[in-house]
């Protein structure tokens, strides 16, 4: 092959898809355009559109045009004056940066989001800022978008009148990465959205959920800190889920979890961190689970697996500091616990190879009281609870005898 | 100097003290004996406000004695047994004594005859019985109070000591002062009491001058008259029918003290 | 000086140098300072100590205050007998005997999280266990005054202490606990409430409690406890009872005192 023949139609190619070369279209002061609508519907495939400082009254901005970025300068301000929508992405392979979206008010109507994408793929959503938006990010219908480096605020004052930081609904292949999400209903939030992957965000203060997903396949979470979210983070009705070294920090409440797991079957918990939750991990009608090498420090309870899970392993964690290390609601556990380690086991390893010689009873007495008697939690501390937990480990007679480590570790993994 | 009217005290169904009179001449050691639980240190007590009377009155120097226990400075007390907290100094317990009643007249001869200064610095659980004793005596006599009271005051004091004490008491009464003192050895307080008081069962079945008391015994010492008491006693105790002759005398009255006029 | 000052500083002096004292503020640092060296956190550090307070100082307050005040018997007898008012060596006494335990304790107990600032125990943590352990200490050093001026038996009085010192820490709670099974279907929120306030261990764990994190998992359990737990109020309520706690058997200590015959 000689190097003429193959330009050729490379170049054709090229004439055909770009007949002109890709443009900077200006907007606001000394620029082309005055407003974003009129440079937006000037806009050809591949042009950018700069938006410089100012802030920018217009209606609903709709990219209707393929391979378009929108980009700021100096962080102009795009005011949804508490009416409407800010930005709609309605064509493939967009780009926005750089923009402030603020202000679009509530409605009990429609989804009012900050910036939407709407059935469209390959979409780049970053260094955005979003300011008390019904809605922050939303991707509806739209694959294969990048939302990253976004920072998200909301500061709405009930669950109803407001809506979720980033919201996914049919959107497969998603990469959520990044971001910092504060205030929203729900920080993150994934439904009927496969194969996405949530990396290194932070969601916190959330009125409901930090990250709220469902029916979403074969999706990962890794690295993510979630922190004092009203209900803490809650996964349900998913296959293959992956959720790795994450903080699950600080949720309180009487509905609140570090992180709930609800009908997910087949998934790996790893090198998570819960601290300081009312309860670290519940897991309810989940099935073959690996949980390990988790670490689950100064919650109520660390982890609350009901009968009505089976085939969960838990190995390698750590459990310290916690008001309750396991509980559950029946005598019959299906679950597994082997070889983790436990700040309340007193055993001993005769042979020194780091195991424990006599198994560890996680679930103490007291937790199956508190189960049956939620006024007994009254007594948390209390010396008799010491005794009759001791009582307990001595001769089981209550707790589920099933439900035993029986490979303590002496020393704390990692 | 000190004048109990009448005293009576019950525990529980037991009589301790009935109807008991007795009074204390200055310049006088008044050495009160009886048998084990006649009810001598229940009396003592209640001379101190250790315990309270259920009837009859108590008079110190002239005084009705008052529940604040200001009267307690006209007395100097040394009890039976001496335990002072054993991480306390010597110099300490003395000092607290002291600071607890300022501006009292103090005497420092017995502090100076029993060397004080050369233990100040020892903890009192590392003293031995003798030497927290004398601490004890110090202490009751750290002050120029009008009465002394004296619990078994030479028990356990070496003969030395015993005697550096008796001269104390009976410098204490060539100053005009009254001591009331207890002992199990009568023959020691033959030496030093110039009044008696015999106490058996709650009574006060003599109370006089022991001089009264061996011409009324037809004794020789005060060892054989209070002997001799006790013997009767017990006699008329077992067979309750007979009536002693020996302790049917009047209780002894002192004349008032010429303050109280 | 007067003459409280005087008897407390004598009995602070002895008691001092009390090996027992000695050796209960050693224990108290030994334990605190070992949990810090096996790579406990403050709030781990904590909530260890919290059940060491809940269960050794009120046995060590009682039963070593109920022999102390035994042993100081023939003392207490001499003091009597100086021309000072009962009412001021009572409180001498009973200062000189409760300071020294309140003070083993704060130093045992205390200087290892000031050692270990840095490992992120809450100062209001640390001053409700402190508190906490000094409102017991005052308590109980009370109630075995009490229990020592009462029964003139000593190894009576010394049995006493043992059976308030477990019926307050482990019987007591164990009736609560029997009455939240047996009466489960009722409204229990405010009885429960009472019945924690009516135990100084239980007032002192619940003091603490509410400075740490897990208290709010006692207030989901019901809107009365939230409230309760949930705000400054309840330590304050905690924190004003267990002061009743020490007044009441201080007072009824002091009467006995004041009536008894020695």
């Amino acid at each position: 092959m000689t190097l003429p023949v193959a330009l050729g139609p490379m170049l054709l190619s090229l004439m055909v898809v770009a007949p002109k070369p890709a443009a900077d279209l200006t907007v606001g002061p000394g620029g082309h355009f005055a407003t974003i609508t009129a440079a937006l519907a000037a806009a050809q495939p591949g042009d950018r559109v700069l938006v410089r400082a100012g802030t920018y009254r217009e209606a609903t901005l709709v990219v209707r045009t393929p391979r378009v970025t929108v980009q700021g300068e100096g962080w102009p301000v795009l005011d949804g004056q508490g009416a409407r929508e800010v930005l709609v992405i309605a064509a493939d392979d967009v780009t926005v940066r750089g923009l402030v979206a603020t202000n679009t008010g509530v409605s009990n109507l429609e989804d009012r989001a900050g910036i939407r994408a709407k059935d469209v793929r390959n979409c780049v959503i970053e260094h955005n800022r979003l300011r008390d938006n019904l809605w922050g990010i939303y991707l509806q219908r739209s694959a294969d978008c990048v939302v990253r480096d976004n920072d998200i605020e909301a500061h709405g004052e009930r669950q109803t009148t407001s809506g979720n930081g980033i919201h996914l609904w049919y959107s497969p292949g998603a990469r959520i990465e990044r971001n910092h999400i504060r205030g929203h209903r729900d920080g993150i939030y994934f439904e009927f959205s496969q194969h996405g992957v949530t990396r290194d965000n932070v969601s916190e203060r959330s009125q409901r959920y930090g990250l709220h997903f469902m029916f979403s396949d074969s999706c990962s979470y890794v690295h993510n800190t979630f922190r004092e979210n009203t209900s803490g983070v809650a996964v349900m009705y998913s296959r293959g889920v992956v959720i790795s070294g994450n903080r699950f920090e600080r949720s309180w409440g009487s509905a609140a979890y570090g992180l709930l797991l609800k009908d997910i079957s087949g998934g790996e918990i790893s090198s998570n961190t819960f601290d300081r939750n009312s309860t670290g991990l519940f897991v309810e009608g989940s099935s073959r689970l690996e949980v390990r090498g988790n670490t689950f420090t100064q919650n109520g309870w660390a982890a609350k697996v009901l009968a009505d899970a089976d085939e969960n392993r838990f190995t390698g964690n750590r459990f310290s500091g916690n008001a309750f290390d396991v509980t559950t609601n029946s005598r019959s556990a299906n679950s597994t616990f082997d070889g983790n380690w436990w700040d309340a086991y007193a055993g001993y390893d005769l042979n020194k190879d780091g195991v424990g010689d006599t198994a560890f009873h996680p679930v103490r007495l007291f937790a199956l009281v508190v189960e049956q008697h939620p006024a007994a939690l009254l007594l948390l501390r209390s010396p008799l609870v010491a005794v009759l937990d001791a009582a307990e480990r001595v001769l089981p007679v209550l707790t589920p005898e099933t439900l035993v480590d029986h490979h303590p570790l002496m020393r704390p993994p990692r | 100097m000190i004048t109990l009217d009448t005293i009576r005290k019950r525990f529980g169904v037991l009589d301790v003290l009935q109807d008991v009179s007795l009074a204390l001449r200055p310049g006088a050691v008044t050495a009160l004996v009886g048998p084990n639980g006649s009810g001598k240190t229940t009396l003592i007590k209640i001379v101190l406000g250790l315990t309270r009377a259920d009837h009859g009155t108590l008079h110190v120097d002239g005084r009705v004695a008052d529940e604040a226990g200001a009267y307690r400075k006209a007395i100097g007390y040394m009890p039976q047994a001496a335990h002072f907290p054993s991480n306390l100094r010597v110099g300490d317990v003395l000092d607290l004594v002291r600071r607890l009643r300022p501006g009292e007249a103090t005497d420092d001869d017995l502090g100076r005859a029993f060397a004080m200064d050369e233990i100040s610095d020892k903890f009192v659980g590392t003293l031995s019985g003798g030497t927290r004793q004398k601490v004890n005596a110090v202490i009751a006599f750290l002050f120029r109070p009008a009465v002394l009271i004296l619990d078994e005051p030479t028990a356990g004091l070496d003969p030395l000591a015993a005697k550096v004490l008796k001269d104390k008491i009976r410098a204490v009464r060539h100053e005009g002062r009254s001591v009331l003192v207890t002992s199990h050895i009568l023959a020691e307080l033959e030496s030093l009491a110039d009044d008696v008081a015999f106490l058996c069962d709650g009574r006060m079945r003599f109370a006089g001058p022991v001089a009264d008391l061996l011409r009324r015994t037809g004794e020789r010492s005060l060892e054989d008259a209070i002997a001799g008491l006790m013997r009767s006693e017990r006699a008329s105790h077992r067979s309750a029918s007979t009536v002693s002759a020996a302790i049917q005398m009047p209780p002894w009255r002192a004349p008032e003290p010429e303050g109280a006029a | 000086m007067n003459i409280v000052s005087l008897v407390l500083l004598a009995g602070l002096r002895d008691l001092s140098r009390n090996r027992w004292i000695v050796a209960y503020a050693l224990c108290f640092l030994g334990i605190a300072e070992g949990l810090f060296w096996f790579g406990g956190t403050g709030p781990q550090v904590l909530l260890s100590l919290l059940n060491l307070v809940l269960l050794v100082l009120p046995l060590v307050a009682l039963v070593f205050g109920t022999i102390h005040v035994y042993a100081s018997r023939e003392f207490v007898e001499l003091l009597l007998a100086q021309p000072v008012p009962r009412r001021q060596l009572f409180a001498g006494l009973y200062l000189g005997l409760a300071l020294p335990l309140a003070g083993a304790f704060v130093v045992g107990a205390g200087v290892p999280f000031v050692v270990h600032a840095h490992d992120g125990a809450t100062l209001g943590g640390v001053a409700a266990l402190l508190a906490a352990g000094v409102g017991l200490s005052l308590a109980f050093a009370a109630i075995a005054t009490w229990i020592a001026l009462r029964t003139d038996d000593r190894l009576k009085g010394v049995g006493i202490a043992l059976g308030v010192w477990l019926a307050s820490t482990v019987i007591y709670d164990g009736l609560v606990l029997g009455a939240t099974a047996a009466f489960g279907d009722y409204p229990l929120e405010r009885p429960l409430l009472a019945l924690m306030l009516a135990n100084p261990v239980d007032v002192a764990r619940v003091l603490v409690l509410t400075q740490l994190d897990v208290s709010a998992l006692m207030g989901y359990t019901g809107a009365l406890f939230q409230h309760t737990f949930g705000t400054a109020l309840g330590t304050g309520v905690a924190g004003a009872t267990l002061v009743v706690w020490c007044v009441v058997p201080l007072a009824l200590a002091g009467r006995r005192f004041l009536r008894r015959d020695f």
